[in-house]
């Protein structure tokens, strides 16, 4: 399946959810802000949630400092 | 017209320093005309601008806001003094941003964080040697009444998660996120897009290492949310936080926020 991701399209094995992208991204689930089909989603339900063809996700990723 | 202490006072011919001081604050004890240190029998023309200072001595409410009226306007400062900003996290973010926004007369900061001022954090954070051991919103609140007195500065010694988040600053007209910790700032912009709808928002992302400062940005998510930094320089990767950095973005974090109280929506 197909999903947008930033903007980029990006091929995902079906039935992958939203913390196994982060993994393939090689992002740190706690760190980053997930938007998916304009809806951003808390952070426990990173690893419930299926992505399915098409959907639109905007992910902001957040590193240390302040 | 002269203008005296930043209010306009009628000029006389012949009016010297001397005059204003009596009539004005006899305990006066520098005098400036111009900007220059004069004595009393300095004479006046029409137009000039004259400081009667008593050293030591505390300006008054009024003489403040004046000040910056005067510098402001009084549209723009009258929306910052009804003003309310949040301030999550008090390092080398949140100090450098609260004393910003105190000058600036914004008139009320709800101040979060649990820790201690350490002898590590002199280097890039505002605090003072003599503050070390004292909790940072004590610390913070005691160097920003000095500032300002008139401002009102709360304080919440906490550990911050969403739900105070939530609690704590739910009626802010803007949110500065402060955090050193990603996952942190992660919580707090969750929080906020899912719970705190219609306030403004400035976090952070990439701000340590000594890379130029004019790759640190303000990126607007969405309206009224902003993320200020290079998006990259992790403290893990880039090398300790440096006090330079860290204020340019800390002080894009104060330029945003004033901006959003203004009623600018854009970066």
């Amino acid at each position: 399946m197909q999903i947008i991701c930033n903007g980029q399209r990006r091929e995902l094995e079906e039935d992958t959810s939203l913390a196994m992208m982060l993994g393939i991204l090689n992002l740190d689930p706690n760190t980053v802000v997930a938007e998916v089909n304009k809806k951003i989603i808390e952070r426990d339900q990173y690893e419930d949630l299926r992505l399915r063809d098409g959907d639109r996700v905007e992910l902001i990723r957040f590193v240390g400092g302040g | 017209m002269l203008i005296v202490n930043e209010r306009p006072v009628p000029f006389r011919e012949g009016m010297r320093m001397g005059d204003l001081v009596d009539e004005i604050k006899p305990q006066a004890d520098v005098l400036l005309l111009n900007g220059m240190v004069v004595g009393r029998d300095a004479l006046l023309q029409d137009g000039d601008i004259c400081s009667l200072i008593h050293t030591g001595e505390i300006p008054s409410a009024l003489e403040m806001e004046n000040a910056l009226e005067a510098r402001h306007s009084p549209e723009v400062q009258e929306k910052l003094r009804k003003a309310t900003v949040g301030i999550m996290g008090l390092g080398g973010l949140g100090s450098a941003a609260a004393v910003s926004l105190v000058k600036v007369g914004v008139g009320r900061l709800i101040l979060a964080d649990h820790d201690v001022v350490v002898l590590s954090n002199i280097h890039r954070q505002h605090y003072f040697i003599d503050q070390i051991g004292l909790r940072k919103t004590r610390a913070l609140k005691e160097t920003l009444v000095h500032i300002n007195p008139f401002v009102a500065v709360e304080t919440r010694e906490v550990k911050l998660d969403s739900r105070l988040i939530r609690e704590i600053f739910g009626r802010v007209d803007v949110l500065l996120e402060c955090f050193d910790n990603p996952a942190m700032k992660a919580v707090a912009l969750r929080t906020v897009l899912n719970h705190m709808p219609g306030i403004g928002y400035v976090g952070t992302s990439g701000l340590a290492g000594c890379a130029s400062g004019n790759t640190i940005l303000t990126r607007k998510i969405k309206p009224g949310i902003y993320i200020v930094g290079d998006d990259e320089s992790d403290v893990r990767t880039s090398g300790s936080l440096l006090a330079p950095r860290v204020g340019i973005a800390a002080h894009h974090q104060a330029n945003q926020a004033v901006r959003l109280l203004l009623g600018m929506d854009e970066p």
